[in-house]
């Protein structure tokens, strides 16, 4: 897949299997083009070249809701909470396009609207309470210290119940001591959902230490693949990091 | 969710109290003509004023053209009763439906443009709507269509205007009312959660025009004639204050706004110079020490009155 803003090449040749359930850690220096194939991924952009396949289905072309609603969510870089709204909304949100209810049934609460409001309230509420936030539900979004809104994002993320799950640095502007909590979260939310987790991230202490394959970027080509044993050593990505007169 | 039937049924209770009440003194008298007719006005104000809340303020997304979308259901309606005879109900339904189709298919592609741009085009399409009225000879022209029958009194005013509210406060209060607000909270993540962002700016713009052709419908059944002059941008700015003065995004603010600023102009009226001085004074006032608007984005509930009762300050946010 490639992808080129005019005569820019932003992410050129960017080839990855990813099997389901595996966690895979995508890095690179800043401006190498992580955060343009989530882009592209996630259909903000429409990738120039190239092929998007998701559970055997093509994905090119297709609007970002509507690859949100094939199982593909996401997290922002910077974050993108409803701000004004309560921690419970920003969750019952996500659960927009798996309710069944019509206009007219909402409008006259009739039929549907009932259930389907107390069986979306209580799964977010236990949603909350999973991810530790069950005592904000009625704070609004933007009052929650930092670390708080990153963890709401990815409930929100994942109460839309997606089988792939797109990290864009989730560690940053934590403390050491948060993104351990978050290394251990990454971990056990996989587990607990059954999903696949592609990830960007700055810190080498967590992509190394959760990330069963790693990816890595520089000038929007891949430079190379593999375990973070491997990559640790490879002399290609210390060069992009650390210039190639240091070796 | 049976507390909020309960809520729900008190407040609709409330509300035929109220009607009762007004209703009872119109007839012995208490209320002369002048504030009956400023009563009637109002409830056609607070539709037009949640139902531009429903575009401006849940959705987010900037029209200033009410007033063309009132006019649309002002001649419609008009036309089927003075031209065809044809009974008031289904004329107001008409009324609205026609509004509301002319706003999904001008929403479609306006719809495209967010912020000041969007503004200027609901603004310029206002006008049009205005001005190809002006010209269509069938309907009057620039002399207005007369003879539409006085059918509008306060029974169906009022009742109209329940029937939107409801409308209204249950849209909001449902899932896809929740897509709506999160188109304005942050448009990005609401498609990034599977929110057909187009799709809902649409339909909120649809259900916005439709009701304003509904008010539409019933202002030029109270006022005998359809005249263009009534559906100036002038209009759509008076609309648009009440939305902002109650604060956008909250319903009983678009209402609260509604009554004050009919109340300014109603209470004021026999000095016509100091009428608009005062209304602009309150403006200034507001922006400059409230620039939320009366409400922000909050709701007034039967909640927020417990609390503040309690003596504590009634911020939490009701439905």
């Amino acid at each position: 897949m490639s992808m080129a803003f005019g005569g820019l090449r932003a992410v050129s040749d960017f080839n990855l299997d990813i099997s389901s359930g595996e966690l895979i850690g995508l890095i690179g220096p800043n401006g190498a083009g992580k955060t343009t194939v989530f882009n592209v991924l996630t259909g903000v952009y429409i990738p120039t070249a190239g092929q998007l396949e998701f559970e055997g289905q093509s994905l090119v072309g297709l609007k970002p809701y509507q690859i949100t609603q094939r199982g593909i969510a996401r997290t922002f870089q910077n974050i993108r909470l409803f701000a004004n709204l309560t921690v419970l909304d920003n969750v019952k949100i996500a659960y927009h396009f798996h309710v069944k209810y019509g206009l007219l049934e909402s409008v006259c609460r009739i039929g549907r609207y009932y259930p389907e409001e107390a069986e979306i309230e209580e799964k977010a509420i236990r949603f909350l309470d999973i991810f530790q936030l069950g005592h904000r539900k009625d704070e609004i979004a933007k009052n929650l210290p930092y670390g708080e809104q990153r963890r709401l994002e990815i409930a929100r993320a994942l109460a839309a119940k997606p089988q792939l799950l797109l990290l864009d640095e989730p560690a940053a502007g934590m403390n050491p001591q948060e993104t351990q909590k978050l290394m251990e979260m990454i971990r056990w939310i996989r587990k607990e959902f059954n999903l696949t987790i592609l990830l960007i991230e700055h810190d080498m202490s967590l992509v190394m230490g959760v990330c069963e394959r790693i990816c890595v970027l520089d000038y929007g080509c891949i430079i190379a693949k593999g375990t973070p044993d491997e990559i640790k050593n490879n002399p290609r990505v210390i060069e992009a990091y650390l210039g190639g007169e240091v070796l | 969710m049976r507390e909020k039937r309960k809520e729900d049924l008190m407040i609709f209770a409330g509300c035929l109290a109220v009607y009762a009440a007004v209703q009872t003194l119109m007839a012995t008298g208490v209320i002369g003509a002048y504030w009956e007719r400023t009563i009637v006005y109002l409830c056609i104000y607070i539709i037009l004023a949640t139902s531009l809340n429903l575009i401006n303020g849940i959705t987010g997304q900037f029209s200033i053209g009410h007033a063309g979308f009132m006019a649309v259901g002002a001649y419609a309606s008009a036309v089927l009763t003075v031209k065809f005879g044809l009974p008031y109900l289904l004329a107001i339904v008409v009324g609205g439906a026609a509004a509301g189709l002319l706003g999904f298919v001008i929403g479609l592609p306006t719809l495209r443009l967010s912020g000041d741009y969007l503004a200027i085009a609901t603004l310029g399409l206002g006008e049009i709507i205005r001005i190809t009225i002006l010209n269509i000879p069938y309907i009057g022209g620039a002399s207005g269509l007369m003879g539409i029958p006085k059918y509008t009194n306060f029974t169906w005013a009022f009742f109209i205007m329940l029937f939107v509210l409801f409308f209204i406060k249950n849209f909001v209060n449902s899932t896809h009312g929740r897509a709506c607000i999160s188109i304005r909270e942050n448009e990005i993540a609401a498609e990034a959660m599977g929110i057909n962002t187009t799709k809902y700016k649409v339909l909120a713009f649809t259900l916005g025009a439709s009701f304003a052709g509904v008010a539409g419908a019933l202002f030029s059944h109270y006022t005998y004639i359809a005249h263009p002059a009534s559906f100036t941008f002038m209009q759509s700015f008076n609309i648009l204050t009440m939305v902002v003065l109650g604060g956008l995004g909250s319903m009983s603010g678009s209402i609260i706004g509604a009554i004050l600023l009919m109340w300014v102009s109603a209470f004021f009226a026999s000095w016509p110079e100091l009428r608009m001085v005062i209304y602009s004074l309150v403006l200034i006032l507001l922006m400059l020490y409230r620039p939320q608007g009366l409400l922000g984005d909050k709701e007034l509930s039967l909640k927020m009155f417990g609390r503040l009762g309690g003596g504590q300050r009634g911020t939490s946010q009701g439905n």
